[in-house]
């Protein structure tokens, strides 16, 4: 599984962390980071992030 | 033997309807899916709306939501609505004629804005919920020197009295017969500091003032307060809550009194086959105090579609399983000029004790908002830094056991 945040997109509310957060974390600035190409195996929380990300900026891809 | 329960009809084609559709298909229903809305467009994300898109820094078709795969064979029929539902024949009509049958509903018609009914011309007022309105409102923003009246300071009045100042609009002024923006939601303590966030970055307000009706001829020149003064205006907003969109399923013994009732599990009126999602739900939260309640909240559609979607299947699949009731932790945000509200938990249930946890109603903040001495909703107001203590509290929050427990 691919995943592709819209960085144009994002404002680091965060919400993508609550629900994913072996993929998605806040650095030290509060900026977002996140892993790009997680296990399958976490898939279901992966799309719950994209879901609640307010910006709609997270994409799955395969 | 099991009758095959056909096909679930999913009423609205916004965020409410998308994840419901999509939820289904992730609940294991393989069954058809129909999903009737009355815009001409598929599913957009609205809070945009008043926001980077009414200012001109993110372009309307930004605002796509994207299906997910699960969900491409899902039958989409837009620029139609549903006009009558008769839950006990499990049909509803639109308004081409047609009637279609179901063996389950999705309740998802969200709401309209309310408009005032006070006298007055009615071109030049403008509401913000549909791309459409928010085309025609980001047109008359862009004339140059525009004198801007909001009539309503909740989170659409001061997200787009925000947007206008940015746009350099000559004045904006937020009406509202409360006596600060957002308190409803805020409680005094944020909503004072909101004010003065509002008024440095150019905002006026008229607090404690009713509107009375609208001046002009052919279109607005002016907004006539209960008082009898008169604001000066080539552009008005209404942004005085809104309506939920239920007449359609009228005449089927259902409480309508605010959106459609629901039972714990977002069931409408004691049918297993029927369903709401959205902030048409009136859902009981078991979080906190069991009253049913409407949220307007964006997180809404995707929390109330989730569990929907399980319940509905699993009833359809001839499995109903009984889900732990709906508990959802409310979360709210607001973007205004350069600052943030971020919320968890449900800070309107404490507004009478409401204490700072972190920072300075001056600066950065965040309020705790208490109910029985316990905390049971945060509030930051700033940037970066506050959210982030917001966040800190989210699981603390999520924790905690019911207030009726």
């Amino acid at each position: 599984m691919k995943v592709v945040v819209d960085m144009n997109k994002c404002q680091d509310h965060g919400q993508c962390v609550f629900a994913s957060p072996d993929v998605f974390s806040m650095d030290d600035d509060g900026h977002l980071a996140y892993v790009p190409d997680p296990d399958d195996a976490l898939r279901d929380e992966v799309e719950e992030a994209a879901d609640v990300c307010p910006l709609q900026a997270i994409r799955i891809e395969g | 033997m099991t009758e095959l329960p056909g096909r679930i009809v999913v009423a609205g084609a916004s965020l409410g309807g998308l994840r419901a559709a999509e939820q289904l298909r992730a609940a294991g229903w393989t069954g058809a899916v129909t999903v009737v809305g009355d815009e001409p467009h598929m599913p957009y994300n609205r809070p945009p709306l008043s926001k980077e898109v009414l200012a001109g820094k993110a372009p309307f078709e930004s605002l796509a939501l994207t299906p997910k795969p699960a969900a491409a064979d899902v039958e989409w029929r837009l620029g139609t609505k549903v006009v009558e539902a008769r839950l006990a024949e499990r049909t509803v009509e639109l308004d081409d004629g047609s009637v279609l049958p179901y063996g389950g509903l999705v309740v998802a018609t969200g709401m309209r804005p309310r408009r005032l009914s006070c006298p007055g011309p009615l071109v030049g007022r403008h509401t913000v919920r549909t791309l459409a309105d928010a085309r025609a409102l980001r047109d008359e923003l862009a004339r140059p020197g525009a004198r801007v009246v909001v009539i309503g300071a909740g989170f659409i009045g001061c997200e787009v009295a925000a947007t206008a100042v940015g746009l350099g609009v000559r004045e904006v002024t937020v009406v509202d017969p409360l006596p600060l923006p957002m308190v409803g939601p805020l409680g005094e303590l944020l909503a004072r500091a909101l004010r003065t966030r509002h008024e440095q970055r150019g905002v006026r307000f008229a607090l404690g003032a009713t509107v009375a009706g609208f001046e002009g001829d052919d279109r607005v020149t002016g907004v006539v307060l209960g008082d009898g003064s008169v604001l000066a205006a080539d552009v008005v907003v209404e942004s005085v809550g809104s309506v939920a969109n239920v007449e359609w399923l009228r005449g089927n013994g259902l409480d309508l009194a605010d959106g459609v009732l629901t039972d714990e599990q977002l069931r409408v009126g004691g049918r297993p086959e029927v369903v709401a999602v959205g902030d048409v739900a009136r859902f009981p939260n078991a979080r906190y105090d069991g009253v049913a309640r409407r949220v307007e909240h964006w997180s809404v559609p995707s929390d109330t579609a989730r569990h929907a979607a399980r319940v509905l299947a699993s009833h359809l699949n001839g499995a109903d399983a009984e889900l732990p009731p709906f508990a959802p932790l409310p979360t709210f945000w607001s973007d205004q000029h350069d600052f943030r509200l971020q919320s968890f938990g449900a800070p309107a249930l404490g507004r009478d004790d409401v204490r700072v946890l972190d920072g300075d109603p001056a600066d950065d903040v965040l309020a705790g908002y208490h109910a029985d001495g316990r905390l049971v909703g945060v509030v930051a107001l700033g940037g970066q830094a506050a959210t982030r203590g917001a966040a800190r509290y989210r699981a603390q929050l999520l924790r905690q056991p019911a207030l009726t427990a």
